[in-house]
């Protein structure tokens, strides 16, 4: 589809909106008659509940109801549930423990919901809240990731507080190839935890109709559709045919906006239960201890190597911290989503990989940006990076050796890798980074008194999430299609509905693209309409970069079916067979002659079918008046981006202090339709890779107490922590969808930890682990000083 | 109670407020300015920067009856004439937004850059966006926004 | 927020006259809302002191430059005759919170808040500075108490601090990286018979490091401090900085600061 929307630099439909302060977020919609809710929450990691007393806060002043786990548990609504089944190596099915939205006898970590207080304003919520008073018998919390499996059960019947143990590969011919490797590489290796931090705190306002029985949530959400089933399905909440979730402008979501939360169920209850709407907007704080978390891995990694640089077999051990409890993506994050790229973009031909899951005191984890293929990537390119240095080869050269080379490409594993050129794009990273001049940039930060480093990242993604008949067969609870609805209105615009979400994607701008390439039809006129249950048609929403190759598909074949009705209309119209009249650029043409329509004249005569003064315009015998198409498009495989990232860091020897200076990327995303977007995308991207090496980090205490609560001690990085980015692109196209696109969203989140990382370590000459901070930095440097003084 | 009298986006309005209430509360509950955004509650991510008296400040950290008398200026206010400011043409233009949520503080904020210095550095920029956290953009359009707004003004 | 009584005040008279035990004095409030907002502080009455006339202002002579209580951080930083009698102040104000804090916090309201980790203290203390109150003169030295406490008394409001302009100084902060407050914050200042060396971020009050002053009396050089031992005790352990690294950064950022002198 070469032409002139797709791949253009189109600026973007919804910005006006976003820049003259009209954006409508939920806690911009205020309804008549609303009441504001507050939740009380767990101050205790652990703990088990003997009372819950609202009398005191229930005669406070404006309040309107105050309601407990008892409540949710006599009107029978259901627990949170965790989406994906994943089995034990022993044929076990995964244990998960009871997840009720508000606590019936025990909470598992400081943030858990203990009661909702409903009050005619938010600080008259807030004052009777702690007015309510809890009798809580504390418990000792499980905290740590290593700590777990070691301790009491925080569940009742979880042994070992484990979920699962996951194994995945053929241990037997992984152990063959360790045995006959020239060199094994070892690495430990910690993901620290982190906190998404999108930038829009969750909010949700429940409102129940009386007179229609019809219940709406508004929500901050990445899937309404998908927050309508859970909460009708398992939460029973209410039936789906009268339930409306709304997701408005949604201000990032990064993975912490899938779940559907205790929080959503929760109002949406009790709007039912007052008959008035119930808004809930999250503070910061509340954000930080109750969105999903992300990460928190500890992992041994092997890497059998022959003497000439081959890679014969990769071993993994890892840990996975679940939090509290398990969620919708939580399962899958650490195992499919995981495991299966801990080969990367290399012909490896042995792996093996064992995950055992973890039950804690701390946030629940789940799908953060990337979801578990940045773990991977991080465990690949450390242990490739390491094994390179060892056997003395240089990096490039070292990662070419072992790119896989001919596609498609099956993995030991899992994927069937379609299409890809590894070499294309670290040539042009070496290229555009200027790698054959680092030795000189090293000399130059070290006449400042700088330690200057290099990092490599090639990574290998698998996105466009995913093949339903796949991913069910590996215990999805949904299939992971996507739905695309085109209205072509009679007067010549167009109404695209999409079921994925965009909440900073651009789908209004891109998706428009598309339709406007395939339609002839100027994007002016094609409005793109999401986030709304009660107007399109059902959709799995956005995540794992899956809008554009799975949503964007189901776009482009509604739009095939309206050309085809189309074609019909129009053969009829200008007397001719279908299979004689083409369309391009909007017109409907009879071969060899200049006989024409254009769509819009056509999607006329759809709607008024007849004669119309003088226009006539029969429909054929069989085609119902209209011009409405709807598809559901459910991928053949996932899309595989892959690209090099290089990183250069400077160190301050006297205080360990590290920047980044220099940042390139180089990505093949396939087709691109909006390089603009992707642009963007890639930026943020890095930026939280960024983040994740050199900042961020959630930290518990020993008693289970969340220390990085707020800005002031979680390191959100800043404009001031990062250089440029230079970026650079390939292209080969995915075979999996008719675009060509592989997802672009999420790939800089995964290839820049472990670049930074590699770059730190390369110039400290220690390793050390995420975030690499100035005093841990300092220490290592110290460490390094020590060691060469004593050899 | 307080009597508040405010010149907002060159409107006078005067409220009778309670007296703990905070600018930002002013604008989004009491008078639906809801572009002006809370994004935390210790005074850092920088989505609710608003102008009082030409100055940006954060509207979540101050008193509304504390500024009575003060000319103030939201994102709502800086368009003329149904024509968006240079800055927020920029921010258009290079892509230095993507769910739009800091973006309202981050352009009050270069606004108010640009009136300091005519011709920031990339650096300067970088400096002075310290109080505005975004997650999206990793920073480098809304940089590259600001440069260009610089040029045209 | 819990509910309160606001005052604005026209002179220091009134807001006397208005304080009590739970009433806090309002400057720009940077740091007293949010603790209002989270519910870590409750006041019963506010009492705004941005509108007297006399707490706000730059004066500079040959030997101190004077600086209003309201006086805020942005116009300390951007202050031609602050740069030019000590420009090391200009700086630190400069480096106070972002942009949007400087434009509403003040001096005073930074001295009388007395953080650990915040950077005006140590500027007072480096440079000799005088606080002049509503009711008294007191040395910096005898007012900065202990964490969040200082010498003012119930319904005592600092009026003016009064810095005393030293030969050269510098002021060097490693920030930490979320808040952007000192982890460790080292204020050098050369006078004709002494050197001061004030530390920020490391104990819970703000202190003169004598060991790094002592080294510096007789040779003015970053070298002189090369075989200086700080002592890690008693200092702050976090999860920004154990109190063995905040007192390594203290002698790197002496250094500096020795080195960055003007």
């Amino acid at each position: 589809m070469a032409s002139s929307l797709i791949g253009s630099r189109v600026e973007r439909k919804e910005d006006k909106k976003f820049l003259t302060g009209k954006g409508r977020y939920t806690a911009d919609i205020n309804l008549a008659n609303q009441t504001y809710a507050y939740f009380v929450r767990s101050p205790h990691a652990r703990a088990t509940i003997s009372k819950v007393d609202i009398s005191k806060a229930s005669n406070a002043p404006g309040v309107v109801k105050i309601l407990t786990g008892d409540d949710l548990a006599k009107d029978k609504i259901g627990g949170l549930i965790a989406g994906w089944k994943i089995v034990s190596q022993d044929g076990t099915d995964m244990k998960c423990p009871p997840h009720p939205p508000l606590a019936n006898n025990t909470v598992n970590f400081v943030g858990d919901h203990v009661a909702i207080v409903i009050a005619e304003t938010l600080d008259q919520a807030k004052d009777a809240a702690e007015k309510v008073r809890v009798d809580y018998k504390v418990l000792k919390a499980v905290v740590n990731t290593g700590d777990a499996m070691n301790s009491k059960p925080i569940h009742d019947g979880i042994d070992k507080n484990l979920c699962y143990d996951f194994l995945l590969g053929d241990k037997g011919k992984t152990d063959e190839a360790f045995s006959n490797a020239d060199k094994v590489v070892k690495l430990d290796l910690v993901n620290n935890r982190l906190i998404p931090n999108a930038m829009e705190p969750r909010a949700a306002i429940g409102d129940y109709n009386p007179s229609s029985e019809e219940l709406t949530l508004y929500t901050a959400s990445q899937n309404p559709h998908l927050s309508r089933l859970i909460l009708s399905a398992f939460n029973a909440v209410h039936p789906e045919h009268k339930f409306r979730v709304v997701a408005p402008d949604v201000g990032g979501g990064f993975g912490s906006k899938i779940n559907a939360y205790a929080e959503d169920v929760v109002v949406a209850w009790a709007s039912k239960k007052i008959e008035r709407p119930v808004k809930w907007v999250a503070e910061r704080t509340e954000s930080f201890l109750s969105d999903n978390h992300g990460r928190d891995h500890l992992t041994h990694v092997e890497l059998a190597l022959k003497n000439d640089g081959k890679i014969t077999g990769i071993k993994v051990e890892t840990i996975a911290n679940l939090g509290a409890y398990a969620l919708v993506f939580a399962t899958v994050t650490p195992t499919y989503l995981y495991a299966p790229l801990l080969i990367g973009p290399y012909d490896i031909p042995a792996a093996c990989c064992n995950v055992k899951t973890v039950y804690t005191n701390t946030a629940p984890t789940d799908a953060y940006r990337g979801a578990g293929r940045p773990e991977a990537t991080y465990v690949v390119e450390r242990i490739v990076t390491e094994a390179a240095k060892e056997i003395g080869m240089d990096q490039a050269e070292f990662r070419k050796k072992n790119f896989i080379n001919k596609f498609p490409h099956q993995q030991c594993l899992v994927h069937n890798i379609d299409s890809g050129d590894y070499n294309a794009h670290l040539d042009k990273a070496l290229e555009l980074s200027d790698y054959k001049n680092f030795e000189n940039r090293r000399s130059q930060s070290s006449a400042k008194g700088k330690l200057r480093g290099i990092g490599f990242s090639t990574y290998l993604e698998a996105c466009g999430i995913a093949p339903s008949a796949v991913v069910m067969s590996i215990g999805a609870g949904v299939g992971l299609w996507e739905s695309a609805e085109i209205r072509f209105n009679a007067t010549g615009n167009v109404s695209v509905f999409t079921g994925a979400h965009s909440h900073g994607q651009s789908h209004d701008t891109t998706f428009a693209q598309i339709v406007g390439e395939k339609l002839g039809v100027p994007i002016e006129n094609i409005d793109i309409i999401h986030g709304d249950t009660d107007k399109g048609p059902f959709g799995m929403g956005t995540y794992g970069s899956r809008s554009l190759a799975v949503g964007g598909t189901a776009i482009v074949k509604a739009c095939d079916k309206i050309i085809e009705k189309g074609r019909k209309v129009a053969a009829k119209m200008l007397e001719a067979k279908p299979e004689e009249v083409e369309f391009k650029d909007g017109e409907f043409i009879v071969k060899n002659s200049n006989k024409k329509k254009t769509i819009g004249e056509i999607a006329f005569a759809c709607y008024l079918p007849g004669t119309y003064g003088d226009i006539k315009s029969p429909l054929p015998e069989g085609v119902e008046p209209g011009l409405v198409e709807t598809s559901f498009f459910d991928p053949s495989n996932f899309s595989f981006p892959s690209g090099t990232h290089i990183c250069e860091v400077e160190v301050d020897q006297d205080t360990g202090e590290t920047k980044v200076v220099k940042y390139t990327v180089v990505d093949d995303f396939g087709t691109i339709i909006n390089p603009l977007v992707v642009e963007g995308q890639v930026h943020g991207g890095v930026a939280q890779g960024i983040g994740q090496a050199l900042y961020e980090n959630a930290h518990y205490d020993e008693s289970g107490q969340l220390i990085t609560a707020s800005y002031m001690d979680y390191t959100m990085p800043r404009a001031d922590n990062f250089p440029e980015f230079k970026l650079g692109f390939t292209s080969t196209p995915a075979t999996s969808n008719p675009l060509g696109a592989k997802g672009c969203g999420e790939a800089g989140t995964i290839a820049a930890p472990p670049a930074v990382m590699n770059a730190v370590i390369d110039a400290i000459g220690e390793d050390i682990s995420m975030p690499a901070t100035s005093e841990k930095v300092c220490n290592a440097l110290q460490k390094n000083k020590k060691n060469k003084e004593a050899a | 109670m307080q009597k508040v009298s405010i010149e907002i986006n060159g409107k006078k309005v005067s409220r009778e407020i309670e007296d703990r209430t905070l600018l930002s509360t002013l604008l989004r509950d009491i008078l639906s300015l809801t572009g002006t955004h809370i994004g935390c509650d210790t005074s850092q991510c920088g989505a609710c920067v608003v102008h009082v008296d030409g100055k940006s400040v954060k509207s979540c950290t101050l008193f509304a009856a504390d500024i009575h008398g003060s000319k103030v200026t939201t994102i709502e206010g800086l368009a003329r004439n149904g024509k968006m400011h240079p800055m927020q043409e920029a921010f258009k233009k290079l892509h230095g937004l993507q769910c739009g949520f800091c973006t309202p503080g981050m352009v009050m904020s270069a606004v108010d850059l640009l009136k300091n210095k005519k011709n920031p550095s990339e650096q300067e920029i970088r400096d002075w966006l310290e109080g505005n956290i975004c997650r999206c953009t990793g920073y480098q359009n809304i940089v590259a926004a600001v440069k260009e707004a610089a040029s045209k003004m | 927020m819990k509910g309160f009584n606001f005052h604005s005040v026209k002179n220091v008279k009134e807001a006397k006259k208005l304080a009590s035990g739970k009433s806090a004095f309002l400057a720009g409030g940077m740091t007293t809302i949010p603790a209002m907002k989270l519910r870590l502080a409750l006041y019963s009455d506010i009492i705004d002191i941005k509108n007297i006339k006399d707490l706000s202002g730059i004066k500079v002579s040959s030997k101190s430059l004077r600086i209003g209580a309201t006086t805020k951080h942005a116009e300390v930083a951007s202050s031609k005759e602050v740069k030019r009698a000590i420009s090391s102040l200009a700086h630190l104000a400069d480096g106070i919170g972002d942009p949007q804090v400087r434009n509403r916090g003040t001096i005073g309201g930074s001295i009388a808040n007395n953080d650990p980790a915040a950077d005006y203290p140590s500027a007072c203390l480096a440079l000799n500075a005088i606080i002049h109150t509503s009711d008294r003169k007191i040395g910096a030295d005898k007012f900065f108490k202990g964490m969040f406490e200082t010498a003012l008394k119930k319904g005592e409001l600092i009026q003016t601090v009064e810095f005393q302009v030293p030969d050269k100084s510098c002021y060097v902060k490693f920030p930490n990286p979320a808040s952007r407050y000192a982890i460790v914050g080292v204020y050098v200042a050369k006078y004709k018979k002494e050197v001061n060396v004030a530390v920020t971020g490391v104990e819970s009050v703000v202190f003169r490091c004598k060991k790094i002053e002592s080294a510096l009396k007789s040779n003015f050089s970053s070298s002189a401090l090369d075989s200086v031992k700080i002592s890690s005790s008693g200092f702050n352990s976090d999860i920004h900085a154990s109190s063995d690294y905040r007192a390594h950064l203290i002698k790197v950022l002496a250094k500096k600061a020795v080195a960055g002198c003007k």
